[in-house]
């Protein structure tokens, strides 16, 4: 008889995805692409989360991404309208360009 | 390990193997596109797989939830903001691969190596599950409205406020102004 999925597994999937988009973070320039990786990010959490909820058969691990979720979203309506706003004041939207707040 | 054995292990393992290779894969790929568009259809399909993967894991809500809201209006609002940006300049500077990118990449590595680390620690130590309520495996979004509406009700309405400062927020700051 087969055993079901390990959690380990799950959860090694889960690091995997997160280290992904810390990778994507820190080699790519263009600001919403940095942002499209730390969405990969949080989505590596949430697997985190629901396959802990499953693993101990609570509710709870579910409850958390939903409010991640809701954050998230609340995070990429700010943050795009933040770049746009940055894109129309600089006319760029690489990272590295973008040097503001620097004294 | 699963008190929601309904799900064939079979089944379960060649679902689990396909979704999880495709969603590194469709991640590596994100990262890697030099147009962004490609990045954020690569980053679509990804989260279609983490969708599919939450369904392997009893969480059918969340599955939901996640071609909804990620798949569908994260994903959405970012394409048409790349699409309102003009991106040609950056599409030039993305192909060089300088020294800091080499080190930050092998930085990361360590981070990985890292939670690896934490994960195979803590993989050895049984843990004590708790007992399934009866009935658990059909009424999973049953349970997680029970949860929502009772014990996190003040989280529950927290979030509202949080999503209507969003909504506040991205009105004000993305509003010309007529000086």
């Amino acid at each position: 008889m087969l055993q079901p999925v390990p959690s380990v597994l799950y959860f090694v999937l889960s690091g995997a995805l997160f280290t992904i988009g810390a990778i994507g973070v820190l080699i790519r320039r263009n600001g919403i692409i940095v942002f499209m990786c730390i969405e990969l990010m949080l989505n590596g959490v949430n697997l985190a989360f629901i396959a802990a909820g499953d693993m101990l058969n609570s509710i709870d691990g579910v409850i958390f991404v939903f409010f991640i979720m809701t954050v998230a979203a609340a995070e990429a309506a700010i943050g795009l309208a933040i770049f746009v706003l940055l894109f129309r004041l600089k006319g760029t939207i690489n990272v590295d360009e973008i040097n503001l707040l620097k004294g | 390990m699963n008190g929601l054995s309904f799900i064939n292990p079979l089944f379960q393992w060649a679902v689990f193997l396909v979704a999880s290779l495709l969603s590194l894969f469709c991640a590596l790929m994100m990262i890697t596109r030099r147009n962004p568009i490609h990045a954020a259809l690569w980053l679509i399909v990804a989260f279609f797989n983490l969708a599919v993967i939450y369904l392997t894991l009893h969480a059918q809500f969340i599955a939901v939830a996640q071609v909804i809201v990620y798949a569908g209006a994260i994903m959405m609002l970012i394409v048409f903001v790349i699409m309102l940006i003009h991106l040609e300049s950056d599409i030039v500077y993305a192909g060089r691969l300088s020294g800091a990118k080499i080190i930050g990449a092998f930085i990361t590595v360590i981070l990985f190596l890292e939670i690896g680390a934490a994960i195979y620690s803590s993989g050895g130590a049984p843990v004590k599950a708790a007992a399934a309520p009866a009935g658990a495996a059909q009424d999973s979004v049953v349970r997680v409205g029970t949860a929502l509406y009772g014990k996190y009700l003040f989280p529950f309405e927290i979030a509202s406020i949080l999503l209507l400062i969003g909504i506040v927020g991205a009105v004000v700051l993305s509003r010309r102004r007529n000086d």
